[in-house]
């Protein structure tokens, strides 16, 4: 089954690509934005069909590769 | 004295280091990043580039390669490892030493000369150096260090910042401050000071007519106080 996982980097950690992207939405006319952080996604095909187990292997690849947990958070989503 | 440089898919400054640290007296090994065994060494060096492409995070998959656990291994033993640049990226994505190397501040490829000040000689790298201002070369996108504020509550206590950007007077401030690394930090040790990461390039300045010659002070002492 396929499992997601979206990084993003925490609360107090500088953004400046954000902040860039930000600046520019801004000078296009997207005029209404507070913030714009930029975060990564993965999509996993796991060979695995129960559900739980499928999310706990890309938990385990979250805490040991995908993420750097002194900047990043990860949320795992079931996609299929 | 032994050293080995490792080499991996992208690396781009391994052979400098090869010609830095022979000119100064070391017997120095290329190694594979796919080879197993570590060769028996007084030193091992991450060098600079750009391994497996930045894919990721600068670091992360040559952190997982094959001969890191060997280095690793060797590190916790109490061998001397230091990393430059992507070294250093290398280095903080194995844990060996703590916090990050994020985006440069303003999201520019900085390349230039900058002093840093050393703040702690009681350890192999830096004992005896008469200089306490070194003048050393950047050239990197991510090297703006971060950690959390317990960690860098942690390093202070345990002195493991080993240089700082700084000017020429040894003045450290935000404004010689490259890419907004966090207190002006250009380099961290682990606690027990055998390992080392820093951003600058020692091995780019080895040449009196080329660049400076803060590297030769740096590798000649290295070398006498491994001896």
């Amino acid at each position: 089954m396929k499992v997601s996982a979206i990084i993003t980097l925490k609360k107090d950690v500088l953004d400046p690509q954000g902040k860039v992207i930000h600046q520019a939405l801004d000078g296009m006319g997207f005029e209404n934005i507070s913030e714009v952080r930029q975060g990564k996604y993965f999509e996993i095909d796991v060979n695995e069909n129960d559900p739980n187990k499928a999310k706990a292997v890309v938990e385990d690849m979250c805490k040991k590769l995908l993420a750097n947990l002194v900047i990043e958070n990860f949320k795992i989503i079931e996609t299929q | 004295m032994k050293s080995s440089v490792i080499t991996f898919p992208g690396s781009n400054c391994d052979r400098d280091m090869d010609v830095a640290l022979k000119k100064f007296g070391f017997s120095n090994k290329m190694v594979w990043h796919d080879d197993g065994e570590l060769p028996k060494s007084d030193l091992v060096v991450l060098p600079g580039g750009f391994s497996y492409g930045d894919y990721l995070r600068c670091g992360s998959m040559a952190s997982k390669s094959k001969i890191m656990q060997s280095v690793i291994n060797f590190a916790k033993s109490g061998g001397l490892v230091m990393g430059i640049c992507n070294g250093f990226q290398i280095l903080v994505e194995t844990g060996l030493v703590p916090g990050v190397l994020l985006r440069n501040k303003y999201l520019e490829f900085i390349c230039k000369n900058v002093f840093v000040k050393l703040d702690n000689k009681e350890n192999t790298y830096f004992k005896n150096l008469n200089k306490d201002v070194l003048e050393f070369h950047i050239a990197h996108n991510e090297g703006n260090y971060f950690c959390t504020k317990d960690q860098l509550k942690e390093i202070k206590d345990n002195n493991q910042i080993a240089i700082y950007y700084c000017n020429s007077e040894g003045k450290i401030e935000n404004q010689y401050n490259p890419n907004g690394s966090i207190k002006n930090i250009a380099g961290i040790f682990n606690k027990e000071k055998n390992v080392l990461g820093m951003m600058p390039h020692p091995e780019r300045m080895i040449d009196e007519s080329l660049s400076g010659e803060d590297g030769s002070l740096f590798f000649k002492n290295l070398l006498n106080n491994i001896k």
